[in-house]
């Protein structure tokens, strides 16, 4: 069982990981909501594993399920919902804001190699419009 | 502590005239003479134990731990250095108030001027190396304050700057070398080091400790080849030159080499490389000087050949030479700050300090002439003034060295001659190209002497310069005796401080010194054409380039890692966390546990394998959106059942209903993106990130598994044992997060509160600007369903609604004990709130429900907060919960908490935010489609169609029935 729950989580983290280095927002958003199910799950998972022993103390149980790992994750899913709503917003703002849903706020120049100089040359003429900080507006 | 105090008294003084400059400048530069005064005074009051042989210590523990103590000590050297420091600098005071013009800040001036003074007095009078340390970087900061500080010149900037940079780094190389030095001498007190030569010659580390802290001497004493700083800064006014070149500053590295003389002194790697150092800068040093039509300029090579000579005295290694060194520290001192002075009566008088338009001032300006005469002749060497004699004992050491131990060798007397010989030679320029020759009538300005407050500092150290080569035993004799008897550390060697030895070998070299030095002037116009001959490194050009390049590099390693590219951060960021992680594990190994594992029910498996199948199944077609939405509840609701079988139930709840909420808002929020993801991303690109995905699935299963399998022991035994018996509970979660660890709570509701107000005003604006624009030019790229609001689902979701809540209230008043609570009910009614705004429209729920959300979080915090501050009443800390037991006829006995109604705040909380989000979000959607706001429930109100069937659920219809 807990190798299967390892590799669970490591399953979640992949596809996370891989989703949050793609270019477009929307993407993105999914691998951090895959990421936060990793990341609750691993928490969640540093109390051991228990099977029907919920940590609700009663007469017939001898030992609970680690509680506080639980509370914690509790609060880490309503926080991550909080978390995932702000950035679902943020980024649906910025496509209507700049008409792109490209991470880097513009579409790319060329698709094969977006946003890439080779000779490490900063070319603020060709650099995307939007990129920085004070940019993001068309 | 009246040694610290003369440390501290310049650093707390330096705000006084930043003050004083208000009552005026006479005020300002008063109060700075007065704080410089205390200090020299207190200094003096100790010198006559200092000369009766007692080393004066302040010890104060800091940070022991570290070897970091406020220890200071005064002997010899340290008085003779903390002496010239503070008086040059009354003198440079009285100059500065007459030399700064009007318009040039001085309260700023003064106050760095003490700054600079009470990091060189902190640096010659500390004992502890590190604090040593902090008082020489401190100086090299404050030094780049007073050479910047005309900082509307350009050159000032660059010189200021060259200097930092310079200085700066070899303060790095000392660091690391006096940390050595402290390591191996086994104490971080200069008076323990200079007891321990043997231990340190000895240990391996030696030369390593020697090359680091001789970088940092020799980059502070602008020893060649990082002399090139020094003539830069002399684009500082010209007190600040006079004081940084003459006494302090790049007296810094001469007095380090000769404090730790004792400890680092009389190895062959010393010998050569400080020596060798010493000698080459000595010469050319001199022989830039000679060429230099610049006042200052001149001055500042004859700086930086001055100091390689003593550099070169010190390097020697015998007690002699290093005697010799300190004598002609001393001499330096003298005639170099008068020079300095001069040169900047000069420019402030004639209006220039270029040489080719000088001559003939010796007219105009006889005072000045005088001691410019007196001070250069010094420098030169020249009989009956001090420098001769210390240039003498100079040249006597040199006749008596020999390299590569050759017995005899004249090679470094050669040498030293040649320098003693430009020396010789730039000094009669400075009396013959500046003062003698016939009357000129184009200086910029009409020269003549200045006002006696500037020639008086001068002044004063000419005298000296005079008394020190006529009478020198009464006026430095017993200071040299004590101060090199510092530095040597054991007996001192015989000399004799009078102008004439007899016929020694010193005297034969002098007189050729002499002689050639004044021929060469004498075909100063040939030796130019001579010099123009051969290629010369620009230094200014070449540090210029070095800054270049490197800014270029780092612009280009920062560019290869912040293009503008959210991805390529992002990549990076994971590869250095993977990378961080990975070697940690690797560097130890076996570290995965023991413990027995549960056993796998089939179930399990198979969840296992459904969540598999929709990672990648996501990962695979994420650019089909809505199908990837769909995949995402998926493995929600897989890990929400892997917590109930787990024993979670609370967390199983929470995230089914997070799940819910999720789901929807992210539908909400895709009607407006592109539905689908263009395919962009290079095979490259592609391979790297899967890389990277996959080395973080493995990295994270092999730490979890892990932790899973290695054994385990708890806080939480003391959550169990005092949830009831304390918190008045059984659900142990639940009373966590109301009582244990309520601030926790408390604090994440507010930013779940932040997040909805955030939302707020990101959906808000949005109907402005660009944004604006285009939801208004916004066209629906979905079909959509003829049925608006359909029939079933609005009168399912009626009779839903009271069922849904009536389960909200029952988790809500169960979660003390059993599972649920504040949060997970707040999430299940929010869902039969939603599906309120589902069936019927956001606007027409919205008019009927007559909530304001925002009010909603605020009372939830509120309510949240009042039950914390409630327990102040009973004179409990925040948060402290209470409960009782009360028995009511008919009901029996029941429990109440105050944490229930903490956890009535958590319910508000999330209810708000959820509602909140979720409805700007719907109502954004609803002006984009330009709908209406519907006026019935339904598309088709029932009752409009002749039907009974109809007309019956009509009335059924709640919202009908109104």
């Amino acid at each position: 069982m807990e190798l299967l729950v390892a590799s669970a989580i490591g399953l979640l983290f992949a596809a996370g990981t891989y989703l949050l280095l793609r270019g477009r927002t929307f993407p993105v958003v999914i691998g951090l909501t895959l990421l936060a199910y990793g990341v609750n799950a691993l928490i969640f998972a540093m109390g051991r594993l228990h099977t029907d022993r919920p940590p609700v103390l009663s007469l017939e149980l001898e030992s609970y399920a680690d509680p506080l790992p639980q509370a914690l994750v509790l609060t880490a899913i309503v926080i991550a919902f909080g978390m995932t709503a702000f950035v679902v917003v943020l980024i649906l703002r910025s496509f209507l804001e700049v008409g792109s849903d490209h991470v880097d706020g513009s579409e790319p120049h060329d698709p094969a190699t977006p946003h890439h100089y080779p000779d490490g040359s900063a070319r603020p003429a060709d650099r995307p419009e939007g990129v920085g900080i004070g940019g993001g507006r068309s | 502590m009246q040694l610290a105090l003369i440390v501290l008294l310049p650093f707390i003084g330096a705000v006084l005239p930043a003050l004083m400059i208000r009552a005026g400048r006479n005020a300002c530069a008063t109060t700075t003479f007065a704080v410089t005064l205390t200090a020299l005074l207190i200094l003096l009051s100790l010198a006559p134990r200092v000369f009766a042989g007692e080393v004066v210590q302040y010890r104060l523990e800091w940070l022991p731990s570290l070897g970091l103590d406020v220890n200071f000590f005064v002997d010899g050297y340290g008085l003779l250095f903390a002496g010239l420091i503070l008086f040059i600098g009354l003198l440079i005071i009285t100059y500065a108030r007459y030399y700064l013009a009007k318009e040039d800040p001085m309260g700023r001036f003064m106050a760095y001027l003490l700054l600079f003074q009470g990091a060189m007095v902190g640096v010659v009078l500390s004992d502890n190396i590190l604090l040593l340390l902090i008082f020489w970087e401190l100086t090299s900061l404050t030094s780049f304050l007073l050479i910047g500080y005309w900082s509307h010149l350009p050159e000032g900037r660059q010189g200021a700057r060259m200097a930092l940079v310079v200085t700066g780094s070899g303060g790095l190389s000392l660091i690391g070398g006096m940390l050595i030095l402290g390591q191996i001498a086994g104490s971080y007190d200069i008076s323990v080091i200079i007891t321990r030569a043997e231990v340190i010659q000895q240990s391996p580390y030696y030369i390593p400790a020697l090359l680091l802290i001789l970088g940092g001497c020799f980059t502070k004493s602008a020893q060649f080849p990082f002399h090139f700083w020094l003539p830069h800064a002399m684009a500082a006014p010209t007190p600040v030159s006079a004081y940084l070149h003459s006494a302090t500053m790049v007296k810094a590295g001469i007095f380090l080499l000769g404090r730790l003389w004792p400890a680092l002194a009389g190895t062959d790697a010393w010998f050569y490389i400080v020596t060798t150092t010493g000698l080459a800068t000595m010469v050319i040093g001199a022989w830039i000087a000679l060429f230099k039509d610049d006042l200052k300029g001149l001055l500042a090579h004859s700086t930086v050949s001055h100091l390689g000579l003593v550099t070169f005295l010190f390097g020697i290694g015998t007690p002699f030479a290093a005697m010799a060194g300190v004598f002609h520290i001393i001499n330096h001192a003298a005639f170099k700050a008068a020079l300095f002075m001069n040169a900047g009566i000069i420019d402030h008088e004639a209006g220039t300090r270029d040489i080719r338009q000088l001559g003939g001032l010796v007219h105009l300006m006889p005072i000045s002439a005088t001691m410019a005469f007196i001070a250069a002749l010094s420098m030169a060497g020249i009989p009956p003034f001090g420098g001769f004699m210390s240039k003498e004992f100079m040249l006597e050491a040199a006749a008596h060295t020999a390299w590569f131990g050759l017995g005899f060798d004249p090679a470094v007397g050669l040498v030293a001659t040649i320098g003693a010989l430009f020396s010789v030679a730039y000094s009669l320029r400075y009396i013959g190209h500046v003062y003698l020759g016939p009357k000129r009538d184009d200086y910029p300005h009409a020269p003549h002497d200045p006002p006696f407050g500037m020639w008086a500092p001068p002044a004063v150290l000419v005298a000296m310069v005079v008394l020190i080569g006529l009478v020198p035993n009464p006026v430095v004799g017993p200071l040299l005796a004590t101060s090199a008897a510092a530095v040597i550390g054991g007996e001192l060697p015989y000399y004799s401080l009078s102008l004439w030895h007899g016929l020694t070998p010193a005297l034969f070299m002098s007189i050729v010194a002499v002689i050639g030095g004044y021929l060469l002037l004498t075909r100063h116009t040939a030796a130019i054409v001579f010099r123009a001959r051969f290629w010369r490194p620009e230094a200014k050009e070449l540090f210029e380039a070095a800054v270049a390049a490197s800014i270029g590099w780092a612009r280009r390693g920062t560019w290869a890692l912040q293009n503008g590219s959210l991805q390529r951060y992002l990549a990076a960021l994971t590869g250095m966390a993977l990378l961080g992680g990975f070697v940690t594990y690797l560097a130890a190994p076996g570290s995965l546990g023991s413990e027995p594992m549960l056993p796998v029910p089939a179930l399990a498996l198979v969840a296992w394998l459904m969540l598999a199948a929709a990672c990648g199944a996501v990962v695979f077609r994420h650019r089909q959106r809505l199908f990837t939405l769909v995949l995402v509840g998926v493995i929600g609701v897989i890990v929400s059942l892997g917590f109930l079988y787990l024993s979670a139930p609370d967390l199983a709840l929470t995230q089914i209903s997070v799940e819910v909420v999720s789901v929807v808002l992210l539908l909400l929020a895709l009607n407006f993106l592109p539905k689908t993801t263009p395919v962009e991303s290079p095979l490259p690109r592609k391979a790297r990130d899967a890389v990277l995905a996959v080395f973080a699935g493995i990295g994270v299963t092999t730490a979890v598994y892990a932790v899973l399998t290695r054994d385990f022991s708890s806080i939480s035994e003391f959550h169990l044992a005092n949830a009831y018996k304390g918190g008045g509970g059984t659900n142990v979660v639940n009373i966590i997060l109301v009582d244990f660890r309520g601030l926790d709570t408390f604090g994440e509701i507010i930013v779940l509160g932040i997040a909805a107000l955030c939302i707020v005003a990101l959906l808000d604006t949005a109907m402005q600007g660009a944004s604006g624009r285009r939801i208004a030019n916004w066209q629906v790229d979905m079909k959509r369903s003829a049925d608006r609001h359909p029939l079933l689902l609005v009168v399912g979701t009626r009779v839903m609604l009271a069922f849904a809540l009536a389960v909200g209230a029952y988790i809500f008043l169960r979660g003390h004990n059993e599972p649920g609570g504040g949060f997970i009910a707040g999430l299940v009614v929010s869902i039969a709130l939603i599906m309120q705004y589902m069936a019927s429209g956001f606007a027409w729920a919205q008019r009927r429900a007559g909530l304001d959300y925002h009010a909603v979080i605020g009372w939830g915090v509120i309510v949240a907060g009042l039950t914390g501050v409630g327990s102040w009443l009973f004179d409990y800390p925040f948060l402290t919960s209470w409960f009782d037991y009360i028995t009511l006829p008919i009901v029996g006995t029941f429990e109440v908490a105050s944490a229930i109604a903490f956890d009535l705040g958590v319910f508000l909380c999330v209810v708000g935010s959820v509602m909140l989000a979720l409805a700007r979000l719907s109502r954004v959607g609803r002006i984009a489609e330009h709908l209406e706001v519907a006026e019935g429930a339904m598309d088709v109100d029932p009752r409009d169609v002749p039907n009974g069937a109809a007309a019956a659920i009509a009335a059924a219809s709640p919202a009908a029935a109104k």
